[in-house]
């Protein structure tokens, strides 16, 4: 069982796994009726969001309720946060305050490890997005829905094929993703124009292509990533025009995908520059379902790190 | 008041009896044989090198007395066997004028531990608009010969070139720290598959040699002479060679960290590992051993970069760059080039002591272990083994990257023109 969750790598199958089974269990057990469960009861949950996401912010909100712990919420968008101390010195106030779970999203790569690793704080601290590094409940989440239709909602993604597309370099949904997928058994191809595949990207657990219509040719899914404005600006591509046409996705293309291939998104979406509207609301699209699998397993994830805490079992017993 | 130095091995060899009298080498005698000094230091098992001379420091003063002062990295440099630093201009007010360079000068000579000579700005503020009163500097009481811009390129290619014919006059150098800023914009680490695992933005080995390889050109063209600061990567190493067996007259450094650490540090994500250049890959801390042994690489220069506490106990984009050095460089220097056979003494005593003394052209410092040469001096223990204690260094700072590591070596004795500064691993 790992402390923290901080990279997509920490997990091996058998944990990744036992995330995805808690992950369908729970969405069973909070169905309409029941939506929320005791088990973190009177305990704390700290989302630290350094950085905006709306989205991300409100499904750890969401997950963290539904268990029914306590949630506290700072958003330090827009405040003076700029250098490293504020982090530390935020860590050791919430540890005096006696949070026992950090959610954290930071703009620096490495800023989850450095709060769970650096002896400031004792909470278990999970990775909710660290700059151009890491994003694992993004990939969990994204796993899951994986599952759900290409592997019946169960074991693992043996030999299914997904591909990967757009801003690779400054994308964390991708590493963790590519991490992850490969521990589960997929065949995964990362496609993006050159300059958004980062050095060394042979390396990676994945194929590499530059061609997506090679690359989507019967594939089980794809997962369409946001190409940021300021990546135009930094002539990483000479326009959004020519972008689209290379590699973003429309319906001919979608129709390359495997018959029951599936098109991912993890949001927010540019409409019309990595993907069309009418691939985004299409009948693959499986992009809305990521955002419910993501209340689902972002509270799988609390639970597992923070359930397994002995003061809880011994309390479970009494 | 005269002092012997009993049994002492001169750059590892035969053991001599070495006395010093009014702060030259006043007689070298057999071992055992000299006459009895007023002063008597047993010295058998040490080995006596010309002191060290750091041609890349931080001291960070004047503007961050907080991270390091004079006195105190001038303390740390005693006891890591200097008896001569060159500090850096990168300070707050920068040193562009011969003004600051003469404090600087004045408040090493009063704080006493080594010397320090100034390198002085080459460009206002560093501004890298236009030149700085590099004659002024020159011809100020701190005698400026090494001029940098460290921690910022004279990337302008017309800059450089005057630069490195002004200096000209003087017999000044230009020390650069290659790195092209474009190339190297928001740049965390060394660039390669790893910085792409870890999502942090890469620093291309290209961007250092891609300016070294423009200003060994410009530096042939014009005739004058460059020096490289910090070269970091295999393609650097190729570069220099090259330059050097077609004639041209270019120096170059490498650092302690660089020829001892790699990228891997930087999963970790602590910053005590950020330095720029950045560490690199395993091939190149191999290359520039190669480097440093076949004289293609002239010195070790320790780049010592003190940082207040709070620069580096944040996460690692929030991090300063640079590390401690001047402690640890020799048993660095020991454990990666003698203990492997790299390099003998003598030629460590050219690395670390002559070869940056010529550079610097500081006439007095890393001169041959010989009678009526001045005693500047250093007696390491080879053989004595120590553990990196941060809170135990000199320096204000405390970011060294070797925090309880094993170190090779110990200097046991510094001494500046026949006093010692440093006796028995504690200051004097």
């Amino acid at each position: 069982m790992i402390r923290h969750l901080l990279s997509a790598g920490d997990l091996d199958r058998d944990e990744a796994i036992a995330i995805l089974d808690t992950a369908g269990e729970l969405a069973r057990a909070t169905g309409r009726s029941v939506k929320k469960l005791p088990t973190l009861r009177g305990r704390t949950v700290v989302n630290l969001f350094y950085e905006d996401s709306t989205r991300t912010r409100i499904s750890f909100e969401a997950a963290a309720k539904r268990l029914s712990a306590d949630v506290i919420t700072f958003s330090a968008k827009g405040s003076s946060v700029s250098k490293g101390e504020s982090l530390k010195d935020t860590a050791l106030t919430l540890e005096a305050m006696g949070a026992d779970a950090v959610v954290v999203r930071h703009s620096a790569s490495g800023a989850a490890h450095r709060l769970a690793m650096s002896g400031w704080t004792d909470c278990v601290v999970v990775n909710a997005g660290d700059g151009t590094h890491e994003h694992p409940t993004q990939a969990l989440l994204d796993a899951y829905t994986l599952r759900h239709h290409l592997s019946d909602g169960a074991g693992d993604l043996q030999g299914r094929r997904v591909v990967i597309v757009g801003d690779i370099l400054h994308s964390r949904v991708a590493r963790s993703n590519v991490l992850l997928l490969e521990t589960l058994g997929a065949e995964v191809t990362v496609v993006g124009p050159p300059t958004l595949l980062p050095v060394g990207v042979e390396g990676w657990p994945c194929s590499v292509s530059y061609d997506l219509d090679n690359a989507l040719t019967g594939a089980d899914a794809v997962m369409m990533l946001r190409v940021q404005n300021e990546r135009m600006n930094a002539a990483y591509f000479p326009s959004a025009r020519e972008y689209s046409r290379r590699y973003g996705l429309d319906r001919h293309r979608a129709e390359l995908l495997a018959p029951d291939g599936i098109v991912l998104h993890p949001g927010p979406m540019n409409r019309g520059m990595e993907i069309t509207a009418e691939v985004a609301d299409g009948p693959r699209s499986v992009v809305v379902e990521q955002v419910t699998n993501g209340v689902h397993v972002r509270m799988a994830v609390l639970y597992r790190l923070m359930g397994a805490l002995p003061e809880l079992e011994s309390e479970a017993g009494s | 008041m005269s002092m012997v130095i009993r049994e002492v091995a001169p750059h590892g060899e035969e053991a001599v009896d070495m006395t010093i009298d009014d702060g030259r080498i006043a007689r070298i005698d057999p071992a055992g044989s000299a006459p009895a000094g007023e002063r008597e230091i047993d010295a058998s098992g040490l080995i006596v090198l010309p002191g060290l001379v750091d041609l890349h420091t931080h001291l960070r003063e004047p503007g961050r007395e907080d991270a390091e002062t004079i006195e105190s990295g001038t303390a740390a440099a005693a006891l890591g066997g200097f008896t001569a630093v060159h500090a850096m201009a990168n300070t707050q007010p920068v040193a562009d004028t011969a003004g600051v360079v003469e404090q600087v000068w004045r408040r090493g000579q009063e704080a006493g531990y080594c010397d320090v000579h100034p390198v002085g700005a080459v460009t206002v503020g560093l501004a890298g608009e236009r030149l700085a009163e590099l004659g002024a500097m020159a011809d100020s009481a701190a005698r400026v010969r090494v001029f940098s811009d460290d921690g910022i390129c004279v990337s302008d290619a017309v800059l450089m070139r005057r630069a490195l014919e002004y200096v000209k006059a003087f017999d000044g150098v230009i020390a650069q720290h290659a790195q092209e800023p474009r190339l190297t914009e928001g740049a965390q680490m060394n660039e390669g598959e790893l910085s792409g695992v870890l999502g942090l933005r890469g620093w291309p080995p290209v961007a250092e040699e891609a300016i070294i390889a423009r200003d060994v050109l410009l530096a042939e063209h014009v005739g004058s002479r460059v020096h490289i600061c910090h070269l970091s990567t295999r393609g650097s190493v190729d570069i220099i060679r090259w330059a050097k067996q077609r004639g041209i007259d270019v120096t170059a450094e490498v650092t302690p960290h660089h020829l001892i650490l790699t990228e891997e540090l930087a999963t970790t994500y602590d910053p005590r590992y950020k330095v720029n250049p950045p560490l690199r890959t395993a091939d190149d801390v191999a290359a520039v051993r190669e480097g440093l042994a076949d004289g293609t690489i002239d010195i070790v220069a320790t780049d010592h970069a003190p940082h207040a506490h709070e620069d580096k106990d944040c996460e690692w984009g929030a991090g300063a760059f640079g590390m401690l050095g001047l402690q640890t460089a020799l048993s660095v220097v020991i454990e990666t080039m003698v203990e492997t056979g790299r390099l003998s003494w003598r030629e460590v005593a050219d690395r670390m002591s002559t070869a940056p003394a010529i550079i610097g052209r500081v006439e007095s410092q890393g001169r041959p272990l010989e009678v009526g040469e001045p005693a500047n001096l250093v007696l390491v223990d080879p053989r004595a083994r120590w553990h990196v204690n941060a809170d135990a260094l000199a320096s204000r700072s405390r970011n060294t990257p070797f925090e309880g590591r094993e170190m090779s070596g110990r200097v046991v004795a510094t001494f500046l023109r026949g006093r010692p500064t440093v006796l028995e691993g504690r200051l004097a």
